[in-house]
């Protein structure tokens, strides 16, 4: 069995049947334990329910419970025979963004969905925002409880009319769109008989094949290197080994590589995992790889091609999310993460805040709060080798750790 | 291709991806890796179940031709399967690791811990108080171990790098947020992490791997006759461990284990599936989850949310 991986998001505000949704694709494609469905049944007719209330199945901790709400990313999993699904489970609405943006900073596809009673609200407009900045490469809008309009086809073209009219403010580069209805099934995993005027395919239909491969960089070779592998052993008293994960591009032994920060330039001797030689390596592979010369390298070292490189400096511009309660004010010293490099920084200046609702820059911001997106400049104390988040999500990525605290600031995105 | 109304799909398997398993194992390697490069002395919670024997095998991967680069710790209950103990002795001679065992004995020998009584008796919340004075006294920054989040809904919101406090405890509301592959490993004096590299696995990939991979794995996960007893719809082992009650009657039955416990809590299943095939096609046709017969997860919803907070594994 050779399946590809899908991981997505899902988004949705409050009541639009997020829940609903995960809890029919994981029981229609019999992802749900008798076990789970008994709990399941047990608690819905402890809340007087007539029916299972499927949206319990995604129920999480015992405050959440209480509460009636999801409070952090719950991440779930389901497989059909074409493929392994990681659902990114993202409350919709206590720490939004934050939770948002990390379920989206891993996903192939974000499933947004919208209420056809409602239309587009606020919260379609936010969602669909960091879905772009986080340059997620397939966006499914689900039109869901069509059956509560009578299925009706006007309804959800006027919906798609008005998303598209929204979207083309945004960079999504594939949408696609799909009326359903999560409580009663219709076109969720089988076909709807109650909209015979739709003719694109059902949601899981969609995540079985939209093509994914090429959503990792193949072109621009990185790898960062991670740590160094020597043996010491008598019988491999010279080894070398590189090891770390392809960021991008694809390497083989034989081809002449650039280290960075250093300069020198090399020849790939082998590429390997568990001394196991790997033809060629590409994204998202770890493997471990040895040189014909012997430099001196380390971790948060790049390793690229001689004519392809990375841009190299200590000033980055970064669209940067915010995520700790304390606001950012300009001249916050940080920890900045990039890759495996990890060293002092300072965000310099705010140039202005994205107002998430109708994506316009408020220039004088002076200070990002929690769950704020803004444009940043950061000076790091030692030079940093980067591509845009456009062409590389992993080399194009920062976050910011509190040098006293230790937790994570903020996750950012180089321009 | 495929061209409907509105979208095209390109069904051919394009050259540069991995299948699920490879993207997996690369996913995991990353993340033994970067532990080692974070910590200062890390360990892996060796359990002697499936999912820390793959656990050691992805760290032998991740370090060839070095040795791995930490202890394996395992926490005896003295309530193991005989199975286990021998297996593990084995594992850990031929990948020339250090082993550490923390022993539930001795802290109930010392006054640390004290042994639960009762017909249900066991040394599982124990176990807690056990490993955290052992990750103490080896001065352990960070412990892995192969807990997933398919097995149960505390461990569906847990991070790869997951923080605890000096108490050893787990803030579920307040965990840092985990980006790309970022992993913020950074800790103030006398905290530590947990790490869980197979976070995203599940339990049919864990088979899938261990098959294409040709894993060892203690005898219990294979189709086996022994002693059991039916108790409260588990059947588990009749053993020196459980105090049989008036009604009970031992019977011989044709049992594997789908989880590796402690032998009084373990529940086995009635099973055929002697080879790794079958045992791949029972679980696809399986109607019940891994944890379903462990008793320690039925005494209450959040049986497993509830020894998490306090530093379970």
């Amino acid at each position: 069995m050779s399946n590809q991986i899908l991981r997505f998001t899902t988004a949705g505000s409050v009541d639009d049947g997020k829940s609903t949704l995960i809890g029919r694709l994981l029981y229609d494609s019999k992802a749900i334990f008798q076990d789970q469905l008994e709990a399941v049944e047990a608690s819905s007719k402890k809340k007087g329910f007539d029916y299972v209330d499927l949206s319990l199945l995604t129920d999480g901790l015992k405050s959440e419970r209480e509460q009636g709400i999801t409070i952090d990313v719950a991440y779930r999993y389901f497989a059909t025979p074409k493929r392994k699904f990681i659902i990114a489970d993202t409350p919709g609405h206590i720490q939004y963004t934050r939770n948002m943006v990390t379920g989206a900073s891993t996903a192939n596809l974000a499933i947004i969905l919208i209420d056809a009673r409602k239309g587009l609200v606020e919260q379609t407009h936010r969602h669909s925002f960091i879905a772009s900045l986080l340059q997620i490469p397939h966006v499914v809008v689900c039109i869901n409880k069509m059956d509560l309009v009578d299925y009706s086809e006007e309804v959800y073209h006027q919906i798609v009319a008005d998303y598209q009219a929204f979207a083309s403010k945004l960079e999504v580069k594939d949408v696609q769109f799909v009326p359903i209805s999560a409580l009663k099934g219709d076109n969720v995993v089988s076909r709807s008989e109650n909209m015979p005027w739709y003719e694109g395919s059902t949601l899981l239909y969609h995540l079985e094949n939209v093509h994914i491969a090429s959503d990792y960089n193949h072109i621009d070779c990185r790898f960062p290197v991670q740590l160094v592998i020597r043996p010491h052993t008598h019988e491999h008293q010279d080894y070398r080994g590189y090891a770390g994960r392809i960021d991008g591009g694809v390497f083989k032994a034989g081809d002449e590589v650039k280290v960075l920060p250093s300069g020198f330039v090399s020849t790939i001797k082998s590429i390997e995992l568990d001394g196991q030689p790997i033809e060629e390596a590409f994204a998202p592979m770890s493997v471990t790889m040895t040189l014909t010369d012997d430099i001196d390298i380390s971790r948060g070292d790049m390793i690229a091609r001689t004519n392809n490189q990375p841009e190299q400096s200590q000033d980055l511009e970064v669209m940067l999310c915010w995520m700790q309660q304390r606001a950012l004010s300009p001249r916050t010293k940080v920890i900045l993460k990039h890759t495996t490099k990890e060293c002092v920084a300072m965000v310099k200046d705010i140039q202005y805040k994205v107002d998430i609702n109708t994506l316009h820059k408020i220039s004088d911001a002076g200070s990002l709060g929690m769950n704020d997106i803004g444009r940043v400049s950061i000076r790091s104390s030692q030079p940093v080798f980067f591509d845009a988040y456009k062409t590389n999500r992993q080399t194009g990525s920062v976050i910011l750790i509190d040098e006293q605290t230790n937790e994570t600031l903020a996750a950012g995105m180089i321009l | 291709m495929i061209e409907s109304k509105d979208m095209v799909i390109d069904q051919s398997l394009p050259k540069y991806y991995l299948d699920h398993l490879r993207e997996l194992e690369a996913e995991a390697i990353f993340v033994i890796r970067e532990v080692v490069a974070q910590f200062e002395k890390p360990a892996l919670l060796f359990s002697g179940g499936k999912d820390s024997i793959v656990l050691a095998h992805l760290a032998k991967k991740a370090f060839y031709p070095a040795r791995i680069p930490f202890p394996l710790i395992h926490i005896d209950t003295g309530h193991n399967f005989p199975e286990t103990i021998s297996f593990r002795d084995q594992l850990v001679a031929q990948l020339g690791v250090q082993l550490i065992v923390g022993s539930v004995q001795e802290s109930i020998d010392l006054g640390r811990a004290k042994e639960e009584t009762g017909a249900n008796a066991s040394r599982n919340a124990l176990q807690t108080i056990t490993l955290l004075d052992t990750l103490e006294a080896h001065k352990i920054d960070a412990a892995m171990g192969g807990a997933r989040r398919d097995e149960e809904k505390a461990r569906a919101k847990e991070r790869f790098f997951s923080h605890r406090d000096e108490f050893g405890q787990w803030d579920p509301k307040n965990q840092r947020p985990e980006l790309w592959n970022l992993f913020n490993g950074r800790k103030q004096q006398g905290e530590h992490f947990r790490v869980f590299p197979i976070s995203n696995w599940t339990e049919m990939d864990v088979w899938q791997y261990i098959k294409e991979e040709n894993i060892a794995l203690p005898s219990l996960y294979f189709s086996h006759e022994r002693e059991c007893i039916l108790r409260d719809g588990v059947i588990l082992a009749n053993s020196a461990f459980i105090k049989l009650r008036a009604d009970e009657q031992p019977q011989m039955m044709q049992v594997r284990y789908r989880t590796c416990g402690d032998m009084p809590i373990t529940g086995a299943v009635i099973s055929e599936a002697d080879t790794l095939d079958k045992i791949i096609i029972e679980i696809a046709t399986t109607r019940t989850t891994e944890r379903g017969t462990r008793a320690d997860d039925k005494r209450g919803e959040t049986a497993m949310e509830d020894r998490k907070k306090a530093g379970y594994f």
